[in-house]
C-alpha cells in the first residue's frame, strides 16, 4: 500500500481533507478505534481520514498537511540499487546554442555545475553540439567547464530534436556522466525530455533549487507545482544520469575565470546518427518593438485600472526609461488593451524578473501565479484592500494616472545622472 | 429555486452560461458603444447549436421547446440583453415558419436558420401601427403568380442585418384584421431597402430599423399559410415568443442583481462592507425575490405552451408584463446599489438599466399586456 | 487521417491557495478540468479532422473520475474516447506516463497525427509528449504554432521559438505539441452535450494494453518525490499612501540600486 493514514494517529482534524487537490479523502466514523491524539492533548474527533485509492494520485500533498504524521507515502523504490550506478561519474551541462550564440542560461547552469561538483568531488563538462563554435570553447571553460564535449558537422548547424537528442544519447551512454543539466529552453525541454524517455533516466523540469544529498550523494532536484502553490523535491535514485532542466535566470551566473584550463573532446558519429526526419525549412525571428518579456530584468505591467488601450501609452512610457518590458493582465489583454502576447498569467507567461511594477492590478490568484517569483514587486492601485498588496515589497495606494507619470519622471531624473 | 429540470435542459443552461461567460461578458461593452452587429457571437451561439431550440430536428434543429428557449435567453442575457435579444428576435422570425410554413419553405430557410447562417426578423410595426397593429398600412396587392409590396415597417429588431424577414402586410384592406397576411421575404430582394438605423438608448449591440418596400416583387410561394392568416400568424408566434421576451427581462434581471451582489461585497463605508448594512441587505432581498418570483410564471408559462395547452395569452402576458417590470425595478435598485460608480458608463451597471426599458415596450406594451390579461379575467368570469 | 489527442484531468490550480496560518493548500471543492493546454491539442485536432476527414480519438491516463474529462472532449465533437485506468498507474512519473500511453497507442495502432497539450498544469514538466514520441520512435515537433498545411503524407509547420519561429516539415506520422497561440478552442455544442452524456468510453487497464508491470506506476518511474512543502509565502511589504510626489521620493530612493543595475 503506497500510501495509507495510520488510524492511531489520526485525530480526525480533516487538515489533509482540505488540502488534497483530487478530493481523494473523506472522513469516517473511527468506530471505537482510539487515538493517540487524546494522549498528546488532542482532541480525537471520533473520525478518520480514508484515502480513495481511485482517485489519489500520490502526489503527496496531504503528508505535510498534517500535523500528526499520520500519513504515511511510501516512495522509495524496493528494488535493489542499480550497482552499475557507480560506473557513472562527473556533472554535465548541455550548453545551447542559437545561430552560434551560447545562451546565458548555459552559463548559469555552469556555474550551479561547478558548486555541485564540488560537493561530489567529480568534474563538470559541458556538452555543445553544432558548426564552428571553436572561438566558444575558452568562455565555457572560464565559467566553470573542465571538459566540453564537443560534436560538430554541417548538418547540425541549428538545433533539431532527433540528431541533439541522438547525439546526447550516444554520448551519455559512451561517457556516463551522474548528473544532466540543461536549460529550460524550447530547445531543452523537448530535447531533454526525448533523451530522458530513451536513455530511461529520471527528469525533474523547471527545477528552481539543485542540491546533493550528502548522504546519498544523489542530485536534490526542488521544483514548484500546482501553478507554484506547492513546491516538491525530487531524486532520481536508482537510474542515471540524473536529469534536470532550469529556468533563465534562476540560478546566478560566477564571473568567469580567465585562469581555468580545459579540455576538448572532440567526437564525431556516422551521419545517419545526424539525420532528421523532420526539416527545418526557415528560421523566423520577430523582432518586438518592445523589450522580450521572459528576458525583461524589470517589467511594468497594467491591469484592468488602466481603463483603456490609451492609457498603456503612459506605462510604455516608464517602461522605456526603465529599459523595461511592457506586461498585462488577462484582463487588459481580454479587453484588447494589450495583445496576449504580454499577457503574465496562469493562462499567459510566467515572468520571474529582478522588479515587476504592477499598474492597476488587482492580485488574482491567477495573475499572482505568472508573476509571484520576481523579486520586488511594486503594486500601484487605489484600492487598498487589492490582492496585490499581500504579496508586494511595497506598495502605493493611489491614482495610478498621477503616480506612474511622477515615477517616470523621477526614474529619468536618477538614471540621466 | 430548484425548477427540477432536465439534464438537457441543465445542458443548455450551462452552455448558454460559459456562452455569456467566455464570450459575451468580455465584449458586452465593446458593442454597446459601437452598436456593431455582434455577428462573431451568434457564430459562437450557432455552433453550440443554441438556434436549434426553436427548429425541429428534421430540419437542422433540436427540437421546438419554448422553455429550453427562455433557458438559453435568460442566460445571455445575464451578461448582455443586447446580444442576447439578436438570438431571441431571430427565433420571433423563425416561429412563424415552423409554425405555418408548408414543407418548401420549411427546407428552404430553417436549416440555414438552424445553422445561424442565416438570422430572421418578424416585421408588423409601422410608423403608425404600433400597439394598435391592426392599423398597417403595408401593402401586398396579388399580381399573377407574384405579390407587390409597398409600405414602411420600423422598429424591426434584428432588421438591416437579418436575411430573412416575416413580413405582414394588408392583402384585403375590406376585410379588417382578416385582410392582413404574411410573408417571406429574404435581404436582397430588389424593390425591398432598409432605412435609417436607429440610435438606441438601450439593447444597442442589436440593430433596429427600418424595412422600405417600393413596388418589391415577390413570387406567391411566399405567403405564408392563406391569404387573411397573418393576424393570426401574428397572434400564434407571439405565444410561442413571448416568454422568451419576459426570458430576457429575467437574464437583465439576474445579471443586475448579481453585479450588486458583488459590489455591495466589495464595497467599504464607515469601516465596513455595505452588504452589512440592513438597508442594502433588504433591497437585495426584495430583487431576488421579485426575480424569483418572475422566473417561476416565466418557466410556468413556457411549459404551458411546450404542453401544446391552447389557451396562454393570459399567463403569458402576465409573465412579460411581470418579468419587464421586475427588471427596470431590479436594474434601477442595482445601479443605486452602485452608488456614484453606478451611474458611470465605465460601470456595467448603467447598461442594465438601458437595456431592461426595452423589456416594458416591445412585444407588446406592458399596458397592452395589461388589458390582455383584464379582458382574460372579465372573460373567463363572464362564463 | 487519425488523430489521436492525449489529455490530463488537473484540479483547476486556480483555485488551490495557501492557507497563510496553516501554510497549506487549501481546495475547496476544486473543479477537475482538461488540462488548459489539452484544450488547444483537441481543437486542432478537431480542425484536422474537419479539413482531412478522418477520426479524433481522445486518450487519458487516470483515476476514473478522468472520464469527465473524456465526455467533455466528446462534447466538443470528438469521435472515440479511451480511458486508461488501473491501480497500478498510480504513481507514475513521466517516464512511466508515457510509457503507458504509447502502449495504448500502439494498441490503436492506425495514426497519422499524435497533438498533445505543452504542458499539464499540475506538473508543468512538459515531458510526456516527446516522452511518447521516443517511446515510439516517432518524429516530434514541440511548440507548434500552426500547422501551415499537410501535403502528400508530409506536414510542414510553425513552431514557436523565444525570438521568432522556425518553420519544420516532417514527414507523417509525427507526435505534435501545441501551444496557446494555435487556435482558440470551440465551446461544446448542445448536440455534442448529449452525445457525450450517451456515450461509451473504452476502458483498457495494464494488461488490456499489454504494458510492462516494471514499467508503469511506481515501478515504472525513475523520479521520487521525497517531500513536498508549501513556499514561504511572499509577505507583504510597506505600504505607501498620500502626496504623490513624496510617495514617488520614497519609491525610487528604495529601488535605486535595483533600476541602476
Amino acid at each position: 500500500m503506497p500510501i495509507q493514514i495510520i488510524v492511531e494517529k489520526c485525530t480526525g482534524c480533516t487538515l489533509c481533507v482540505k488540502v488534497c487537490p483530487f478530493d481523494a479523502i473523506r472522513m469516517v466514523d473511527k468506530k471505537g478505534l482510539t487515538c493517540s491524539g487524546k494522549q498528546a492533548g488532542l482532541t480525537c474527533s471520533g473520525r478518520q481520514a480514508v484515502i480513495d485509492l481511485n482517485k489519489c494520485t500520490l502526489c503527496g500533498a496531504c503528508v505535510p498537511a498534517c500535523k500528526l504524521k499520520a500519513v504515511v507515502l511510501e516512495k522509495e523504490d524496493k528494488s535493489a540499487p542499480n550497482p552499475s550506478l557507480k560506473d557513472y561519474k562527473g556533472i554535465w551541462v548541455f550548453i545551447e546554442q542559437k545561430n552560434g550564440k551560447i545562451q546565458s542560461v548555459s552559463y548559469e547552469l555552469l556555474s550551479k555545475a561547478k558548486e555541485l561538483a564540488k560537493k561530489l568531488s567529480c568534474a563538470v563538462s559541458g556538452v555543445l553540439i553544432g558548426n564552428d563554435l571553436d572561438e566558444h570553447l575558452d568562455e565555457l571553460i572560464w565559467h566553470g567547464a573542465d571538459n566540453i564535449y564537443l560534436v560538430e558537422a554541417p548538418q547540425i548547424t541549428n538545433f533539431q530534436d532527433e540528431p541533439y537528442a541522438n547525439i546526447l544519447i550516444k554520448l551519455i551512454q559512451k561517457y556516463k556522466p551522474e548528473i544532466l543539466l540543461c536549460g529550460a529552453t524550447a530547445i531543452g525541454r523537448s530535447l531533454i525530455s526525448r533523451v530522458a524517455i530513451t536513455v530511461k533516466a529520471g527528469l525533474t523540469a523547471d527545477c528552481t533549487e539543485l542540491d546533493i544529498d550528502p548522504g546519498r550523494k544523489i542530485l536534490l532536484q526542488t521544483r514548484p507545482a500546482f501553478g507554484g502553490n506547492i513546491m516538491a523535491t525530487i531524486i532520481s535514485p536508482n537510474y542515471r544520469p540524473q536529469m534536470a532542466t532550469v529556468r533563465h535566470k534562476v540560478m546566478p551566473i560566477m564571473p568567469p575565470d580567465k585562469n581555468r584550463k580545459g579540455k576538448i573532446i572532440r567526437e564525431s558519429f556516422n551521419s545517419s546518427v545526424y539525420a532528421s526526419r523532420a526539416k527545418l525549412l526557415d528560421i523566423v525571428e520577430e523582432i518586438e518593438t518592445l523589450v522580450n518579456l521572459s528576458e525583461a530584468d524589470i517589467i511594468v505591467s497594467g491591469g484592468r485600472g488602466m481603463n483603456g488601450a490609451k492609457n498603456f501609452k503612459l506605462l510604455e512610457e516608464l517602461a522605456h526609461v526603465l529599459g523595461a518590458a511592457v506586461g498585462a493582465s488577462r484582463a487588459a489583454v481580454d479587453s484588447d488593451w494589450m495583445p496576449y502576447s504580454h499577457q503574465v498569467g496562469q493562462t499567459g507567461r510566467t515572468v520571474a524578473p529582478k522588479l515587476y511594477i504592477a499598474c492597476g492590478i488587482s492580485g488574482q490568484i491567477q495573475h499572482l501565479v505568472g508573476m509571484q517569483s520576481s523579486k520586488i514587486i511594486l503594486a500601484i492601485n487605489k484600492d487598498p484592500d487589492a490582492p496585490i498588496f499581500k504579496v508586494a515589497t511595497y506598495g502605493i495606494v493611489g491614482d495610478i494616472f498621477e503616480i506612474i507619470p511622477a515615477l517616470t519622471k523621477k526614474f529619468k531624473e536618477i538614471l540621466k545622472k | 429555486m430548484d425548477y427540477l429540470l432536465s439534464d438537457e435542459q441543465k445542458m443548455i443552461k450551462e452552455l448558454a452560461h460559459k456562452i455569456a461567460e467566455e464570450k459575451i461578458r468580455p465584449v458586452a461593452a465593446k458593442y454597446d458603444r459601437s452598436e456593431e452587429y455582434p455577428w462573431d457571437i451568434i457564430k459562437i451561439i450557432a455552433e453550440a447549436d443554441l438556434f436549434g431550440l426553436f427548429i425541429p430536428e428534421e430540419y437542422g434543429g433540436l427540437s421546438v421547446n419554448v422553455l429550453n428557449l427562455c433557458l438559453a435567453t435568460e442566460e445571455l442575457s445575464r451578461a448582455c440583453g443586447g446580444i442576447a435579444v439578436c438570438y431571441a428576435a431571430s427565433a420571433l422570425g423563425t416561429f412563424p415558419i415552423v409554425l405555418f410554413g408548408n414543407e418548401e419553405q420549411k427546407k428552404k430557410y430553417l436549416p440555414d436558420l438552424a445553422k445561424g447562417k442565416k438570422v430572421a426578423a418578424f416585421a408588423i410595426t409601422e410608423p403608425e401601427a404600433g400597439s394598435d397593429a391592426s392599423a398597417i398600412k403595408t401593402t401586398a396587392k396579388k399580381e399573377g403568380d407574384y405579390y407587390i409590396l409597398n409600405g414602411l415597417k420600423h422598429f424591426i429588431t434584428n432588421g438591416g442585418d437579418a436575411q430573412v424577414y416575416i413580413l405582414i402586410a394588408m392583402t384585403d384592406k375590406t376585410k379588417g384584421a382578416r385582410g392582413a397576411s404574411a410573408f417571406i421575404i429574404e435581404k436582397g430582394t430588389p424593390g425591398f431597402t432598409f432605412g435609417k438605423k436607429e440610435d438606441k438608448f438601450g439593447i444597442r449591440a442589436s440593430s433596429t430599423c427600418e424595412l422600405i418596400f417600393t413596388d418589391c416583387k415577390i413570387p406567391k410561394e411566399n405567403l405564408l399559410s392563406k391569404e387573411g392568416m397573418g393576424f393570426i400568424v401574428t397572434m400564434k408566434t407571439f405565444d410561442m415568443s413571448r416568454p422568451g421576451v419576459a426570458a430576457q427581462a429575467l437574464g437583465i434581471a439576474q445579471g443586475a442583481l448579481e453585479l450588486a451582489v458583488k459590489y455591495a461585497k466589495e464595497r467599504n463605508q464607515f469601516g465596513k462592507s455595505i452588504s452589512s448594512f440592513q438597508g442594502i441587505q433588504w433591497m437585495l432581498a426584495d430583487m431576488a425575490t421579485e426575480i424569483e418570483a418572475a422566473r417561476a410564471l416565466v418557466y410556468s408559462t413556457a411549459r404551458m405552451v411546450d404542453a401544446g395547452i391552447k389557451d396562454v395569452a393570459k399567463e403569458s402576458a402576465m409573465a412579460k408584463m411581470f418579468a419587464s417590470d421586475v427588471a427596470m425595478k431590479v436594474a434601477v435598485d442595482s445601479l443605486q446599489i452602485f452608488g456614484g460608480y453606478g451611474y458611470m458608463r465605465d460601470y456595467p451597471i448603467e447598461k442594465y438599466v438601458r437595456d431592461a426599458k426595452i423589456t416594458q415596450i416591445y412585444e407588446g406594451t406592458n399596458q397592452i399586456q395589461r388589458n390582455i390579461i383584464a379582458l382574460q379575467l372579465i372573460k373567463e368570469m363572464a362564463k | 487521417m487519425n488523430i489521436i489527442i492525449c489529455i490530463k484531468q488537473v484540479p483547476e490550480t486556480t483555485e488551490v491557495r495557501i492557507n497563510p496560518e496553516t501554510n497549506t493548500l487549501i481546495r475547496e471543492g476544486v473543479k477537475s478540468i482538461i488540462n488548459p493546454f489539452d484544450m488547444y491539442a483537441i481543437e486542432e485536432g478537431m480542425r484536422l479532422k474537419e479539413k482531412f476527414g478522418g477520426k479524433t480519438t481522445v486518450i487519458t491516463m487516470g483515476p476514473p473520475q478522468a472520464e469527465a474529462a473524456l465526455r467533455e472532449a466528446i462534447s466538443m465533437g470528438i469521435d472515440e474516447a479511451i480511458l486508461l485506468s488501473d491501480r497500478a498507474f498510480a504513481g507514475s512519473d513521466t517516464w512511466a506516463t508515457s510509457y503507458t500511453l504509447s502502449c495504448a497507442i500502439k494498441k490503436i495502432s492506425q495514426f497519422d497525427v499524435i497533438i498533445c497539450g505543452k504542458q499539464a498544469s499540475d506538473g508543468d514538466t512538459a515531458q510526456v509528449g516527446p516522452g511518447i514520441a521516443a517511446h515510439l520512435d516517432l518524429p516530434q515537433v514541440t511548440y507548434v504554432k500552426k500547422i501551415e498545411e499537410i501535403t502528400d503524407k508530409k506536414m510542414r509547420l510553425e513552431r514557436l521559438m523565444e525570438e521568432g519561429f522556425e518553420i519544420i516539415e516532417t514527414p507523417l506520422p509525427v507526435l505534435l505539441t501545441v501551444v496557446k497561440e494555435i487556435n482558440e478552442p470551440r465551446l461544446p455544442s448542445l448536440k455534442g452535450m448529449i452525445r457525450a452524456k450517451q456515450a461509451k468510453i473504452i476502458a483498457w487497464d495494464a494488461s488490456d494494453i499489454q504494458a510492462e508491470p516494471s514499467s508503469i506506476g511506481l515501478n515504472g518511474s525513475p523520479t521520487q518525490v521525497v517531500k513536498i512543502f508549501t513556499p514561504a509565502p511572499r509577505k507583504s511589504g510597506q505600504i505607501f499612501q498620500g502626496d504623490t510626489q513624496g510617495v514617488v521620493e520614497k519609491i525610487a530612493e528604495l529601488l535605486k540600486k535595483d533600476i541602476l543595475s
